[in-house]
Formats: C-alpha cells, structure tokens, sequence
C-alpha cells in the first residue's frame, strides 16, 4: 500500500468527520431510525391487512417489498441535510469542510442508514408476507446491496436540493421518484428474477444496469453537489 | 419576419396536405398516400404526435445546455433560457402524450397501455412537473437558478438508463417497435412513401422553427419582466 | 506560526434577486492591522463577511487571502475563524465535541489540551461535557469563541462580537481580539464603535449609496 498523499488523507479524514458526526448525532437522538423503522413497520402491517387471506403472485409480491423500500428511504434520507439547514448548521459545515468532503460524510451516512433499513425490512417482509419466496438467494442479496447504493446515490444530491428549497417534505418524493425510477424498476424485475428461481448469470443485465447507474449518480452528484451546497 | 413567414407556409401546407390527402392501398398518383396495414387513416397523426414528442425531448435538452451554461458562468439570462426550454418542453410533452393517448385508444383500445414509449413519456412529463415544483419553491433568484440548474441536469443523465431498462421489462406497441405483430422497423424508414416522408419531415422542421420562435418569445417577456422587477 | 498574512477585496459586489446588496467594494488588511465593517441593517455586512470567509460567491471581484510562507496543507477555510449571531453550534454535543468535530471535519489534529486551555479561556470549562443544547445564549457565544480559534487560525473575523455577552464575556472577547491583532488579522462587522478601541482599516458599506 502506497501512502495516500497529504490532501487526500486530508479529504478523506474530512469527509470520514462529517459522516461520524452525523452517526454520533443519530445515534443520541435517533431521530431518523425510530422514524424509519415505525414506518416499515406501519407499511407493512397495511400490506398485510389489504392482502387479507387472499394472497397476491410472487411478481405483484416482489414489487410491493421496494414500494416499501422507496416510500420508507423517502422519509427518511433527507434527515440528514434538512437537520443541519433547521438548526442553521449548514453555515457550520461549510467554514468547516470542502463541500466534496460534506458530500461523501453525507452519501456514506446515507449509504449505511438505508444500507440497515432494507436489511430490517427484507427479513421483516420476508418473515411475515406469505407467498414472497426467493429461490435465487444471491441475486437477491446482490440486489439488495446495489439497491441500497442506488438509493442512497439519488438520494442524497435529491435532500441536498430540496433542505434548500421551502416546501422539504412533500417536495422530496416528488424530485425522487423520477430519478430513481430507472433504478427501482431494475431492482424489481431483479427480484422478480430471483423470487422465480433464474440462474444467477441471468441477472447480469440488471446488474449491470444497477452499477452504471450508481457510478453515473455518484459522478455527477458529486460535481453538482458544490452548486447547491454553496450559498 | 423570413422566419415567420416560412413557418406560417410550412404548417399550413403539413396541415391541407397531412389532413387532406386522400388514402389508397395502392398509391398511383403523387398525391396519394400509402395505406399502412393496421394504421390506415389513422396514421395521419404521426404528423402531429410525432414532432411533439421530439419537441418534448428537444426543449429538455436545451434545458439542460442552458443549465449547464448557467451553472458555469452564473449569468442568470442563462437560467431563463433554460426554463424557458422547460416550459415549452413540458407543454409538448402534455400534447404529445394528449395526443398519443386518443391515437392508443382506437388504435389499441385503450387510453394507456404503459408501452416503452408512453412510459418514458410519462417519465419525462414527471421530470418537467418536479422542475416547476422546485422552481415554485425557492424564492431568491439565484437560488433557484443554481438548484433547478442540478436538479434537471441530475434527471438528464438518469434518462438514458430507461432506453435499457424499457425493453427488458415490457414489449413495445408502437409501430415500429419490436413487439409489434404488423412487423419490425420504424414506420418512417420502411413504411412510409415518399411523398408522406415529405410532409413528415416538413411538419419536423416546421415544428422545431416554432419551438424556436416560441422559445425566443418567452425569453424576451421573461427578460423584460425580470428588468421591470428590477425597477419595481 | 501563520507567518505574514494578506487580506485583499477588490471591487465586491453581490445582488439578491438583481437587487444589488452593495456594489464595488475594495479593502485591504494585512498582519497586525484590523479591519473594522460597518453599515447600517440591510447594508450588507454579514453578506460582505460570508464573502470573506468563503461561504458566498461575490457577483464580481476578487477577493485574496495569501499567506507566506504558504502553507498546502491550510486551503482558505482553514486560515478563517468565525464568530457571528447566525452561526450555530452542532447542539446535542458538549463543547469539547464541539471542538474534536470542528477539528476532524478540517481534517487537522484534535489536541485536547488545547481545547481544554481554550474553553478555560472562554469560562465554559466546567460545562465542557454539557452538550451546547442547555447552555444560555451567552455561554453559547463563548463557545463559538473556541470554535472560531481551536485551529488558530490567521485571520479571525467576528459579526456582531459582543452579542448575548455579559461584562466577563466582553472583557475575554477584548483580550481575544487584542491578540489576535498581534499575530494575525482582525475583521470586525458591527455598528457599535464602542465595541472596538482601535482600528487600521475601514469599509463604510453606507458610502456611495
């Protein structure tokens, strides 16, 4: 391993700061997770009582679990840049750190919050949902992994928008869901793949698809994110 | 006024000949227009339908340049070009997807099908609706400038990944689609006769010069009520 | 430590929604010397400072900050301190977290030594651990001192620095402000001269309106 040069190491304890301060501050206030995980819940237990005894197709199934999935990143993953612009941090973080260091300590949050809540809510909805069977357990786990990355990606350069704009909450599923539609309907039909039991090289395309558009996200995020942060 | 003119003669012309000219299965004379199995008369609404879509597509692209101006040299006669292109961009997109949806609803039986086309153009009519719902939040100039700048410049590089989504999770109806039983290829390259291509690249031109026209319009209203704000 | 530092604006000017805040603005301030920001509400101070300290792009100009020798590891937020009625603390941390994140986000060394001579300074000491949320607006200010100074930083800019203070708090703030004149620059944004004994340079933001 080669020393990392100076500025680097430098951005890089920076922006590892910025994603401490905000685990540390979650975890003492846990605002977002008990939010988060109320609302998987709630999410779910409506599921249930709509399916009532009748059940639905593994297809309609695996849909329902990233409804789930979307609805519940959507209230919960603005948290992160809405907290700082209404307790008037966001003048704070920007004498403190590069606005790239503020957007990876972000994206990093953000990656391991909705990282955790799928994890809670793919064994919740696969423990209680009868009827949501995954024949192909790695294209699932591997499609549970890059849709976490995927939404935490639009999601973070979506909540920077919009803790600057007036009307926060209702506005973020609204700029969201365009952005991560291409995403969600990649996960779907992925999991619809393992849910039938397809060979794992099946999936390849979604995968494929899944990767780029993170990378893509991430890129441009990333050199959009100083426009918005500043000011 | 050069230009005004020949958009004027341009649409009039796509209109008498794209309504007027009568349909044969077999065309002999040059003005009679092919018949396409399936279609038949109601093919005359590609014409229409098609241009609106492509303006739809065309408005967001110069959307997104004039973001990307604006973003690099914060001047913000930029940022009205861009919404500008957005406005207009979103009421082709209303027509386009109007107009598509009375063409599905006799020629496929219903008003929305969700083939690839209409879905990206729901998609598209989704982005240019959360646009203006940003642009309604944000008060100061600037800010709104610099945040709708990223926000359509976010959704123009997502859009693509639905030309590689799409065909993987539906079958397209269009004609031309893949799934389309009548046959495949696009209905302008190998279905239409010459004379139909000319009145359907016409009512192309025509239609992008009225985009232009409308779009310098708006431009200079927006420039002449942000002067007026500023003396106000 | 910062050496010889710089200070210079030349010919600022900002606008909200194309109305313009102020216009041509040129100052400048090297080590040793304060600068003192005046001008009535609305005239543009807190804008001028979130200009100097980075944090806003000017509509037009340039605005310097150079140290010699030049020091790579310090980009500018790192030679600013900050002290200002609109800055807030991150409040469900104590003072002392405060102080370790302000560091680490910087991506420079916490010593906590020197945090704990700082706070000392600034009389918050024996509530170091509290988190910032349960202390007064007063004690608040004072630690905003702390923040402002953990990286000791060259140029220390303060809007409005003795608000919320009581009679200590203002007589610490004028020893802070003593030494930071002899090491380093000054910048201070307020419209009570009573604030301030001596100044070298001016910018009256009233003038040219």
């Amino acid at each position: 391993m080669k020393a990392a040069s100076p500025p680097f190491r430098s951005f890089l304890r920076s922006a590892g700061s910025v994603f401490l301060k905000d685990w540390r501050s979650e975890l003492r206030t846990r605002y977002a997770v008990s939010a988060l995980l109320m609302f998987v819940v709630t999410t779910i237990a409506i599921i249930l009582f709509s399916l009532g005894s009748e059940g639905a197709s593994p297809d309609a199934l695996s849909g329902m679990l990233w409804v789930v999935v979307f609805f519940a990143a959507m209230s919960g993953l603005s948290r992160t840049f809405v907290m700082e612009e209404e307790r008037g941090t966001t003048l704070t973080l920007q004498l403190l750190a590069s606005p790239g260091a503020v957007f990876f300590g972000k994206l990093l949050f953000n990656l391991v919050l909705v990282t955790g809540l799928n994890a809670v809510t793919v064994l919740l909805y696969g423990a209680v949902i009868e009827g949501f069977v995954i024949r192909t357990m790695s294209i699932f786990v591997v499609t549970v992994i890059l849709g976490s990355m995927g939404f935490a990606a639009a999601a973070t350069v979506i909540a920077a928008i919009i803790a600057r704009a007036n009307t926060k909450g209702t506005l973020y599923p609204v700029l969201s869901f365009p952005i991560v539609l291409p995403l969600l309907l990649s996960v779907i039909e992925a999991t619809k793949k393992a849910s039938d039991g397809a060979f794992f090289a099946e999936a390849a395309g979604e995968f494929q698809l899944l990767i780029s558009y993170i990378v893509v996200v991430v890129v441009a995020s990333s050199m959009l994110f100083e426009f918005i942060w500043k000011d | 006024m050069v230009l005004k003119i020949l958009l004027g003669v341009l649409l009039t012309a796509v209109i008498i000949f794209g309504l007027g000219l009568p349909m044969s299965p077999h065309p002999q004379a040059w003005y009679e227009l092919p018949v396409i199995p399936g279609l038949g008369e109601k093919a005359r609404i590609i014409f229409f339908h098609v241009p609106t879509a492509w303006l739809s597509v065309v408005a967001f692209l110069t959307s997104m340049v004039y973001a990307i101006a604006y973003l690099r040299k914060r001047d913000l006669s930029y940022d009205i070009r861009s919404s500008a292109a957005a406005g207009l961009g979103f009421m082709f997109c209303i027509l386009a997807t109007l107009t598509g949806a009375v063409w599905a609803k006799f020629n496929w039986g219903s008003y929305w099908n969700w083939d690839p086309r209409e879905t990206s153009i729901f998609v598209l009519l989704l982005i240019y609706g959360a646009y203006f719902s940003l642009r309604s939040a944000v008060e100061t100039e600037e800010k709104r400038a610099a945040l709708s700048s990223a926000y359509a410049i976010i959704a123009a590089v997502t859009v693509p990944f639905f030309i590689f989504i799409m065909p993987r999770i539906m079958t397209g109806l269009h004609p031309g689609a893949k799934g389309d039983p009548e046959g495949a290829g696009p209905v302008v390259e190998f279905k239409m006769s010459p004379n139909m291509r000319i009145i359907f690249f016409s009512s192309l031109v025509a239609f992008t010069l009225l985009f232009y026209w409308m779009f310098t319009l708006r431009v200079r209203t927006a420039q002449v009520e942000a002067h007026n704000h500023q003396r106000g | 430590m910062s050496g010889r530092v710089h200070l210079a604006g030349e010919g600022l000017r900002k606008e909200y929604d194309r109305r313009p805040v102020f216009g041509n603005v040129s100052f400048s301030a090297s080590a040793g010397e304060t600068l003192l920001i005046t001008g009535r509400n609305g005239s543009g101070k807190t804008t001028l400072v979130k200009i100097i300290c980075g944090v806003l792009t000017p509509g037009g100009g340039t605005l310097s900050l150079t140290t010699n020798p030049h020091d790579p590891s310090r980009d500018r937020r790192g030679l600013i301190g900050l002290v200002s009625p609109y800055l807030q603390m991150f409040d469900e941390f104590s003072a002392v977290e405060n102080l370790a994140i302000a560091m680490g986000i910087r991506g420079l060394p916490f010593d906590p030594r020197a945090a704990d001579a700082l706070l000392e300074r600034v009389a918050i000491f024996p509530r170091r651990h509290d988190q910032v949320r349960t202390y007064s607006s007063g004690m608040k200010q004072r630690v905003k001192y702390a923040f402002a100074l953990i990286h000791t930083p060259p140029v220390l800019v303060l809007d409005e620095p003795m608000t919320n203070l009581d009679v200590e708090g203002i007589a610490i703030v004028r020893t802070i402000m003593a030494e930071q004149r002899r090491h380093g620059i000054l910048v201070v944004a307020t419209n009570d001269l009573s604030d301030i004994d001596t100044y070298e340079r001016r910018v009256d933001l009233d003038e040219g309106r």
